[in-house]
């Protein structure tokens, strides 16, 4: 059954007809052309699709439309702003906390909204909280360095 | 330097316009062995050009999959050139623009490739010069090629930029061997780690995989898939699922398939098919495999021998016997099989996550019954490999289906399709015998590995008496029994066999170190008069800071070493287990690596320290279950592979040997990763874990065997 949905995306809002029982990663990647955000295992066990609906991280694969409506979503393709890479995206890039760089997007997103709720995180925390993004290349000791000196840098800037 | 032939220089102008190109040859002996059917120009395995604009193409046939060969290579381009690295485009893994390769795969990107990639950026500013001789009318002595300008040495003023002396040029080189290199002393890019070439599009998500396509008109295909390998189709309906409105159901022998607009629709549709399957009796599942291995393989033959093993095993007044075992592995690269392909006007294009475009692209004409020429295969990033995307049934399958419907077609497996269709690291098992003389000499080392193959088996070790044996040369290699035994498709995994092996090799040697009541270190050195591995082993105990203690000394201290790739590895781990639930964590590595030349040593270090990584997998969780044909694991939330918890700080060591050429980078450090914990748990407990993966219950079985 499709509905008229509204969301922001981006900054920016949209509307479109779908059902709204729909995916969002398969709405981002298929009607929107957003394939920044990748699907992983569509079971919500892998991360690489993590995206930021409200504020708070979501594995896209398992997150309806429904529940997106009326909320502000932030992929990958919208964390630089003005031009200018966040700096957790500089971090990732400073520290090599990349590889094949199929991960990166959800655990640039899932790292984004973590410090925004948590703007001094320890070491331990941030591998903590970073447990469900996987990845296969074996970046985890850069991703935490990149995620650490981000939020050092953000915490100075801010 | 000889003039190209094959491909006429007319017809290569025409698709490049003018400018200076580079064949680059590999050594015909190695051209060989890749395939020795292949004739010129194909047995030239990439090039590059000199556009009349300045910039530098290098087209490659290898791909990009996280190893970082995007910027080493435009490094090694840009080292002998004389170019700045901005100034170089890369294309990779394209079967019309680039010439053959047979697979990035095996560390030899920079090993194989490099060399001859050096030497044609050398060979081509050599031409460079020469041209510039002409023009500015000095000899080339006098001359100096560097930032993409040729200029007077003495008269800096004077100069010409590569731009203007490839404009109107017309000429095709084919790479001399005896090209002049870069002494390491004046290298300018290489030995350094610049950033990476693919940093921004990976950190904004513009980099695009085989998945992130788009065609117009394009259908997403989702495919019947057999409940287990072996089963066969007995019943097909599909009449539901063509009810649904835009649906296109395919029924081909062997590919069953529904297809939409919409990738949701098409999932639906799949599951609105009934099929019904007539499934073979198991021969063997996760437990029983290895005695079947072992019962159904055939005769092994010598990798090598030295001295009489039979009569060191005979007199030996100990002699230490062990079997070793390690389950199937997954690949699990976090981006599964993807394709997306296109005919049209006949010929097929099809852009595959895979790391052999060549070989796809001849399995894919094979299937479409096309001529080879008119089969296109185009690699974007990808998402992780280690040997799984040398498999490629995504991209014959999107070929098949854009074949019978007409429509550009994508087929990109779901989680559980990659794990169902995956070529696992097998399952292999090693008996060993061996003895020590009374001076912790190893007297006897008889060795045999089934279908694990022998990377990784040959010993570094001064055994005087030894026999090395393998059941199968490589693990996959259709002649060996070693692959026939099993229930699935095995295929080369990241070091494939190594993992097997130095598990094996280095348990071993750990056994008689503690017999023998030795350190495990000083053991090792007793052993060995390979100086490169004695210096390897040393500066990562250095750097680990080691004291020396005869295992087990409670300290949960592991040393392994191995060769691999032609690079030299020695790792040390530092572990925890936890005695009432048998976890074992990881609390810190440190790995020394010795790989010739390095070209890009940050580059270098992100393999040591993902390979390690990634290793702790197949080390304490990874063990695909199975009975018969019926993969178990299918997903993530049973198939557990490293996270971030269990990440240790991993610090890393390269042990420079400017002597050598570069050594391969990507495999190397993972092969010890088993061996460095099973070493180390036996350090904390005093069990030995004899089987991979090392999980929390067989480490509470092996400490409760002990107490016994």
């Amino acid at each position: 059954m499709k509905k008229r949905i509204h969301f922001g995306l981006n900054g920016r809002p949209i509307a479109f007809d779908a059902d709204d029982e729909q995916m969002l990663l398969w709405v981002l990647r298929t009607d929107l052309n957003l394939t920044g955000t990748k699907y992983g295992c569509g079971e919500g066990q892998c991360g690489a699709c993590t995206v930021i609906v409200g504020g708070r991280a979501v594995h896209a694969c398992t997150t309806a439309l429904k529940h997106v409506a009326g909320k502000e979503v932030v992929t990958i393709e919208g964390l630089a702003r003005d031009g200018k890479l966040h700096p957790l995206q500089q971090a990732f890039i400073d520290h090599g906390a990349f590889q094949c760089g199929y991960c990166t997007s959800g655990m640039l997103l899932e790292a984004s909204a973590f410090l925004r709720d948590h703007p001094k995180p320890s070491r331990q925390e941030i591998s903590a909280h970073m447990e469900r993004n996987l990845c296969r290349c074996g970046t985890q000791q850069r991703v935490l360095d990149a995620i650490e000196s981000a939020a050092d840098q953000i915490g100075a800037a801010s | 330097m000889s003039r190209a032939r094959g491909i006429s220089r007319r017809s290569l102008f025409k698709v490049l316009g003018g400018g200076i190109v580079v064949f680059i040859g590999l050594d015909p002996l190695t051209t060989r062995a890749q395939d020795a059917r292949r004739i010129y120009p194909e047995d030239f395995n990439a090039y590059l050009v000199i556009g009349e604009n300045g910039r530098v193409t290098v087209l490659s046939g290898k791909i990009e999959m996280g190893q970082g060969v995007l910027t080493s290579q435009a490094q090694m381009v840009a080292e002998e050139l004389g170019v700045e690295l901005a100034a170089i485009d890369m294309v990779l893994g394209d079967t019309d623009r680039c010439p053959w390769d047979m697979g990035t795969f095996g560390s030899l990107t920079t090993r194989m490739f490099g060399p001859a990639l050096r030497a044609a950026a050398a060979q081509a500013r050599q031409t460079l010069l020469a041209l510039g001789s002409a023009k500015l009318e000095v000899p080339v002595a006098e001359l100096v090629a560097k930032a993409g300008v040729v200029s007077v040495a003495a008269q800096p003023g004077r100069q010409v930029s590569y731009g203007a002396l490839s404009k109107g040029a017309r000429i095709a080189k084919v790479l001399d061997e005896k090209a002049l290199l870069h002494a390491v002393a004046e290298f300018r890019v290489m030995g350094t780690s610049p950033k990476r070439l693919d940093a921004v599009e990976k950190v904004t998500g513009a980099a695009k995989y085989a998945a992130d396509i788009r065609l117009p008109g394009m259908l997403y295909a989702c495919i019947l898939r057999a409940p287990m390998h072996g089963a066969t189709l007995t019943h097909l309906d599909t009449a539901e699922a063509e009810k649904l409105d835009g649906v296109t159901v395919v029924r081909q022998a062997g590919l069953v398939a529904a297809l939409h607009a919409d990738p949701q629709q098409a999932a639906l549709a799949l599951g609105r098919i009934k099929a019904n399957w007539s499934t073979p009796a198991a021969k063997a599942d996760t437990q029983s495999i290895f005695d079947y291995i072992a019962a159904n393989s055939g005769e092994p033959r010598s990798v090598a021998a030295r001295g009489d093993a039979a009569g060191a095993r005979a007199g030996a007044a100990r002699l230490f016997e062990s079997r070793y075992t390690k389950g199937y592995v997954a690949h699990a690269a976090i981006e599964p099989h993807a394709a997306l392909a296109e005919i049209r006007n006949g010929k097929a294009t099809v852009w595959a996550s895979t790391q052999t475009p060549f070989p796809t692209r001849d399995h894919i004409a094979k299937a479409l019954q096309f001529e080879t020429k008119n089969v296109r295969v185009i690699t974007p990033f990808v998402g992780g490999g280690f040997g799984g995307k040398s498999a490629d049934g995504q991209a014959v399958e999107a070929a098949r289906l854009a074949q019978l419907t007409g429509k550009p077609v994508q087929v990109a497996w779901s989680r559980s399709e990659e794990f169902f269709n995956d070529t696992f690291d097998p399952a292999a098992l090693v008996n060993v015998a061996s003895s020590l003389d009374p001076n912790g000499k190893i007297a006897l080392w008889d060795y045999l590995v089934y279908a694990a193959g022998e990377r990784g088996a040959e010993s570094f070790y001064d055994a005087a008496n030894l026999r090395i044996r393998s059941v199968g040369r490589s693990m996959f290699d259709p002649a060996s029994a070693g692959a026939s035994v099993h229930p699935f498709a095995v295929g080369p995994w990241r070091a494939p066999g190594a993992n097997m092996n130095v598990f094996a090799v280095e348990s071993q040697i750990d056994i008689m170190a503690s017999a023998a009541g030795m350190d495990p270190l000083a053991f090792r050195l007793n052993n060995l008069s390979d100086a490169r591995m004695r210096r390897v082993l040393q500066s990562a105990a250095d750097a680990f800071g080691y004291q020396a203690g005869v295992a087990p000394s409670g300290r949960g201290i592991g040393l392994a070493c191995s060769i691999d790739a032609g690079t030299y590895v020695a790792t040390l781990a530092e572990v925890e287990v936890n005695r009432a639930s048998g976890k074992v964590k990881v609390l810190r590595i440190v790995c020394a690596q010795d790989m010739g030349i390095v070209v890009n040593p940050e580059g270098a270090r992100m393999q040591i320290e993902g390979g390690l990584a990634m290793g702790l997998g197949y080390a304490l969780s990874e063990e695909l279950r199975f009975r018969g044909g019926d993969i178990l694991d299918r997903s993530f939330a049973s198939y557990q592979i490293p996270r971030f918890s269990w990440t240790p700080r991993i610090a890393t060591l390269l042990v420079k040997n400017d002597q050598v050429a570069a050594q391969g980078g990507g495999e190397p450090s993972i092969t010890t990763a088993g061996a460095v914990l099973a070493n180390a748990v036996f350090d904390a407990t005093g069990a030995r874990l004899f089987h991979l993966p090392m999980t929390a219950d067989r480490v509470l079985a092996a400490i409760a065997a002990k107490s016994r």
